[in-house]
């Protein structure tokens, strides 16, 4: 017994030193090496959307940037932030001070993001995000340190809010994740209904995470006479929805469901029987062009045997402009100054195989064009992972939130 | 129209019965917990993964084997109940003698192993399980529009309950059980192989787990983290009902379950939570739980 005790006494001590293993080579670092931090969820419920895929993406970026043949060496660290901001602060704090990480990227999750973004302003380094939805970080939260590279609740709100309008759906109920990303999702879309000549009748805010039943949410829905529910919550979140909406016949009756944010991997797991004529927008899909299906071929298979998805995609095309800028301004002024490298970042027009020709706003917004797809019936499905058929794409002039709108500091100045 | 509280009778009617299927759940599963924990003494924290792996063994069936629905809900089970054997045979049984606290470290660590498994190999976002074509489809009920699955569960989930608390309660296995809780060197004096009957009490704990992963397949997403979100709440269950309590435990299931479904309609951000108030106060009043014995 005093035996097993002790054993576990020395494992439980011997735990730290194990912990601070990998940060121990981070101390010797060369003048000439950019140090690059993955920031997202690995294990919880964006873990197929960004993780461990946005690593691999960030990697492909490097390799294809072709800065390692001019003597820069880029290292990658990557840690899940739980969807919790107090980790993600806690990480992101260390890795500046103590590891001297140079840029932070993906961190999905709009509370994490908002958290993330302070911190790097705080201490000058730069802030590329794929992950998250809020458009507050181009907002009233925007800083000259930041970029939100792949999509906002702006962008999703009008996309696919202003689609079903058009389709006649007037009356809306949301059902909202009770967090940053929800309520901004809930407030932008409100926006583009009421300007439509549409009415909210209400909407119900539901604990995040942790929410697996959503029949009493859309119950309540059903009972507001709406005729369209928005779904302002990702991941699990929707896939619980949609799957229980099916259930209960509520899509059967005429009642339309507005998928706000729905990314190819919910889609996947939903399958198509359920998830067909489901109405969604996103930036990228792997099978839109031949340079999408390029980068797809090129970065390869993805953990958890997924296809990129749109926040893959803006983690490679993010670090490929970053590494664009060093590679013009030199790692010493890059690692100096984040400001600098970022407006570095915004006086280049952007150009990769996902997301095309592109340019960043004074703001931070990343702007490219956005499309509206339609999910296919099994029968119009060819092949694996082929879910999409396009409705309508809007130009990335249109796609985004006018600069005078959002109310960012940087604009006025 | 007719409203109770401000809210609108049909309303309210229909989330009563939302409550009670969600109960329903937690009962199926805090039931298991109960067992376990009366017959073994151990807290068994990798309950919720093993509600997980019920609902992907149901997966695997059906996409590798082409097994469906209801042999699922039978084969499942077994599968899940023999891999509980082999970890109670190969670990758990060390433990008996041991602090509660140990037994707790362990299952809560193979929790997060078996979770971590399954999120590597199938990802995080979930896999396709469909209601089985018999249960599709809706009564209307006038108040509400209820699913003919959402029904079957709550049906299923009362003559599990019934069935296990007849077992323990009624039968002459059952008996030794109790027995053995009680004093275990004396029924083992008596010609009674006491180990292989904790063995099977923990099978069978395991399996009412893997039973109530298959009947959520349909309904929930199925995803490596869908037994964490719930074993919380059914832990709390338990507490509530009084460790140990077969009767505590299904009881303070469903009426939790109705609990929750209310403060859904009138304070969805506290829905998470509620059940921890109630537990705080639960553990002023009757430290011992509602059904337990001091």
């Amino acid at each position: 017994m005093n035996f097993n005790r002790r054993a576990l006494l020395g494992a439980a001590a011997s735990t730290p030193v194990w912990g601070a293993l990998p940060y121990r080579s981070a101390r010797a670092q060369a003048a000439n090496t950019i140090k690059i931090g993955v920031l997202n969820d690995q294990s919880g419920t964006y873990r197929d959307l960004s993780g461990a895929g946005s690593t691999q993406a960030v990697r492909q970026a490097i390799k294809d940037s072709g800065i390692e043949a001019r003597g820069i060496t880029v290292e990658v660290v990557q840690a899940d932030h739980q969807n919790r901001p107090d980790v993600g602060s806690t990480v992101v704090r260390q890795w500046i001070d103590r590891d001297g990480v140079d840029v932070i990227m993906d961190v999905p999750t709009s509370s994490v993001a908002l958290a993330v973004n302070t911190i790097v302003r705080e201490k000058n380094k730069v802030f590329i995000n794929s992950g998250a939805a809020a458009s507050d970080l181009t907002g009233s939260a925007c800083s000259p340190n930041t970029i939100h590279w792949t999509y906002d609740t702006w962008m999703l709100a009008k996309s696919t809010g202003g689609a079903m309008v058009r389709a006649g759906g007037q009356r809306w109920f949301f059902i909202t994740a009770d967090y940053a990303f929800g309520h901004a999702l809930e407030r932008d879309t409100s926006t583009f209904i009421r300007n439509a000549g549409g009415s909210i009748l209400g909407s119900v805010r539901t604990p995040f995470p942790g929410t697996t039943d959503f029949s009493s949410y859309l119950v309540q829905a059903q009972a507001s006479r709406a005729q369209v529910i928005g779904l302002a919550n990702a991941g699990a979140d929707t896939i619980n929805s949609i799957k229980q909406a099916a259930e209960f016949g509520i899509t059967r009756r005429g009642v339309k469901l507005a998928g706000l944010l729905v990314f190819i991997t919910d889609v996947h797991s939903l399958g198509l029987q359920t998830a067909q004529g489901l109405v969604l927008t996103e930036s990228f899909y792997w099978d839109l062009n031949d340079r999408t299906r390029a980068f797809t071929q090129r970065i390869g298979n993805l953990p958890g045997n997924v296809k990129p998805t749109m926040v893959h995609a803006g983690c490679y095309a993010g670090a490929l402009h970053y590494l664009k800028a060093v590679a013009e301004m030199g790692v010493a002024a890059a690692k100096a100054s984040g400001v600098e490298a970022v407006n570095r970042m915004k006086a280049t027009p952007t150009e990769d195989d996902c997301f095309g020709a592109g340019s960043i706003r004074v703001d931070g917004r990343k702007i490219h064009p956005t499309y509206l797809f339609e999910v296919k019936s099994p029968a119009e499905s060819r092949a694996p992972w082929d879910y999409y058929k396009l409705l309508a794409t809007t130009s990335a002039e249109e796609s985004f939130r006018p600069l005078a709108e959002g109310g960012c500091s940087l604009v006025r100045s | 129209m007719d409203e109770i509280f401000g809210i609108p009778a049909p309303l309210l009617f229909g989330q009563l019965l939302l409550g009670l299927i969600n109960g329903a759940f937690y009962a199926l599963l805090s039931l298991g917990l109960a067992v376990i924990f009366g017959m073994l003494n151990v807290i068994n924290f990798s309950h919720g993964a093993q509600f997980m792996l019920g609902a992907f063994v149901a997966w695997m069936l059906l996409e590798w084997l082409g097994i469906g629905y209801w042999w699922a809900l039978l084969l499942a089970p077994v599968i899940v109940g023999a891999f509980g054997i082999l970890l109670e045979r190969t670990m758990i049984a060390r433990l008996y003698k041991l602090d509660h606290l140990y037994g707790l470290l362990l299952t809560f660590g193979l929790g997060l192993i078996i979770e971590g498994l399954a999120r590597n190999e199938f990802g995080s976002s979930g896999l396709p399980y469909r209601i089985p074509p018999e249960l599709t489809g809706a009564w209307d009920l006038g108040f509400m529009f209820m699913p003919v699955y959402r029904g079957w569960v709550v049906v299923v989930a009362v003559v599990m309950c019934l069935a296990t608390w007849l077992v323990i309660e009624k039968t002459k296995i059952g008996s030794y059980l109790r027995a053995a809780t009680e004093n275990p060197a004396l029924v083992q004096a008596f010609g009674v192989n006491v180990p292989r009957m904790m063995t099977l009490t923990y099978g069978a704990g395991v399996a009412l787990a893997a039973f109530a992963g298959v009947l959520a397949a349909p309904i929930y997403s199925v995803n490596p983290q869908m037994g964490s979100n719930l074993i919380i709440i059914v832990f709390a269950v338990v507490v509530i009902g009084g460790m140990g309590s077969i009767l505590g435990s299904v009881v303070t299931g469903f009426g939790l379950g109705i609990v929750e479904g209310l403060t859904k309609v009138w304070y969805p951000e506290a829905s998470s939570t509620v059940i921890f108030v109630v537990m705080a106060i639960v553990l002023l009043a009757r430290p011992a739980g509602l059904f337990g014995r001091s």
